[in-house]
């Protein structure tokens, strides 16, 4: 696959919110506010690309049967750092998104792409993949925060917006117009892309737990929205 | 004391449900609400590991971590402990209780990664809770997964059997109604601190 397929492939054909419908807890929580969607994006791109670059060049020392708690580990250690730095030069935002910045660790974004790319695959092509998906998470954020907040709220990255200000949907941003907004925004793009079949990426064999999974129930999440 | 107790019970409960105000746990709360029998399993895992959890944290925090300046490494040590966790109750239930083991054990290992137990344990220690007050919330937590994944595995239920548009089969049509499942969650905003008033 040439390099530049395998970026684009993680913005649109294999978006990891709103195709591969993984890493639904922040974005459902993170995109109330537009300034919290980017920062959320952007703490998980950078864990993300430094997860699946280390993942890859270790990929020939972790023995298969602990690779997942080797996998946490390493990615906890990236959550870390980028949880010291967002405090020490961001504290704002630090604090605007508490629990969520450490529950990274558990982004099964970041957790499937080591389990189904980086541990198969060079360090440079992991890189691509992880900058390509990274930035396909922001930008799915970014679409949903702007509906929420510009709505919600009345206003964008904190800036009101004169008429909408005084004529807000407040429930939009607060957990049941979380849950609406993202169930809408898939069915447009399962509009706009005409129903193609899903990758074998999709849903559930993303998720670390897949194989025990599929015994009860979660195997039928991988048919829905084909 | 005790008012205090079921005050933190009921309020994580309903009024601060994790799945549905909090967005912790999605996964298993769209993953598994099928059928009401697996929700309800996976309910019961969590409760269980969210208990276990916190016991096995809260001390870790405080006479290990915050006793030697050490709270920076919280991420790393409790999801380690959580998993290592997950597992021991594992062996331990296939070796002593195989039938629980049937019952419960095809859920354990999924709840390893599960947002929620973290989240629970992490929340716990940032609200300055002492041991009895966490054990609380996490029974709370856990209880209020429950009842949002087998409330919501009834409503779908009832959603499978609908014939919405075709973009909006599957998934959308689900989580427009996991939003107004969470919008009648509202209806308790206020109601439990004038319980006791």
């Amino acid at each position: 696959m040439s390099v530049w397929k395998n970026f684009i492939k993680g913005i649109i054909k294999e978006n990891p919110v709103l195709v591969l419908l993984l890493g639904t807890c922040p974005t459902l929580a993170m995109t109330d506010s537009v300034s919290k969607a980017f920062g959320m994006g952007v703490a998980a791109t950078v864990v993300l690309i430094c997860s699946n670059m280390a993942i890859s060049a270790l990929r020939n020392v972790i023995p298969d049967k602990v690779r997942i708690p080797c996998y946490i580990v390493l990615i906890a250690g990236f959550v870390t750092v980028v949880e010291m730095v967002m405090h020490a030069y961001l504290p704002d935002l630090y604090e605007a998104m508490g629990v969520f910045l450490s529950l990274i660790v558990v982004n099964c974004i970041i957790l499937g792409r080591a389990e189904m790319y980086a541990s198969k695959n060079r360090v440079f092509d992991s890189a691509v993949d992880a900058v390509g998906m990274g930035i396909g998470f922001t930008l799915a954020l970014l679409c949903m925060s702007t509906v929420r907040e510009i709505f919600g709220a009345g206003s964008w990255m904190g800036m009101e917006i004169p008429f909408i200000k005084d004529h807000t949907v407040g429930i939009l941003t607060m957990s049941p117009g979380g849950f609406f907004v993202f169930g809408v925004l898939i069915a447009v793009v399962n509009k706009l892309t005409g129903h193609r079949k899903r990758s074998e990426a999709g849903g559930c064999a993303g998720c670390p737990g897949a194989a025990l999974c599929m015994k009860n129930g979660c195997s039928e999440r991988e048919g829905e929205g084909k | 004391m005790f008012k205090g107790l079921i005050v933190i019970i009921l309020t994580s409960i309903v009024v601060d449900n994790y799945v549905l105000t909090k967005f912790l746990g999605i996964c298993p709360f769209l993953g598994v609400s099928k059928k009401v029998g697996p929700a309800c399993g996976m309910g019961i895992a969590v409760t269980f590991v969210m208990l276990l959890a916190t016991a096995a944290t809260y001390p870790i925090y405080y006479y290990l971590l915050a006793r030697f300046e050490l709270e920076y490494l919280q991420t790393i040590v409790f999801i380690l402990v959580i998993a290592s966790l997950v597992q021991l109750v594992e062996i331990i239930l296939k070796k002593y209780i195989p039938s629980l083991h049937k019952s419960l054990g095809i859920y354990l290992p999924l709840i390893t990664t599960n947002c929620a137990v973290l989240g629970v344990a992490s929340n716990n220690i940032s609200d300055g809770y002492v041991f009895i007050e966490s054990m609380a919330s996490s029974l709370g937590c856990g209880l209020g997964f429950l009842l949002a994944m087998v409330l919501f595995a009834g409503v779908r239920s009832r959603v499978e059997a609908a014939n919405p548009p075709k973009c909006f089969r599957g998934m959308p049509i689900t989580l427009v109604s996991a939003s107004i499942v969470a919008l009648t969650f509202y209806g308790f905003q206020g109601v439990i601190e004038n319980l006791f008033a």
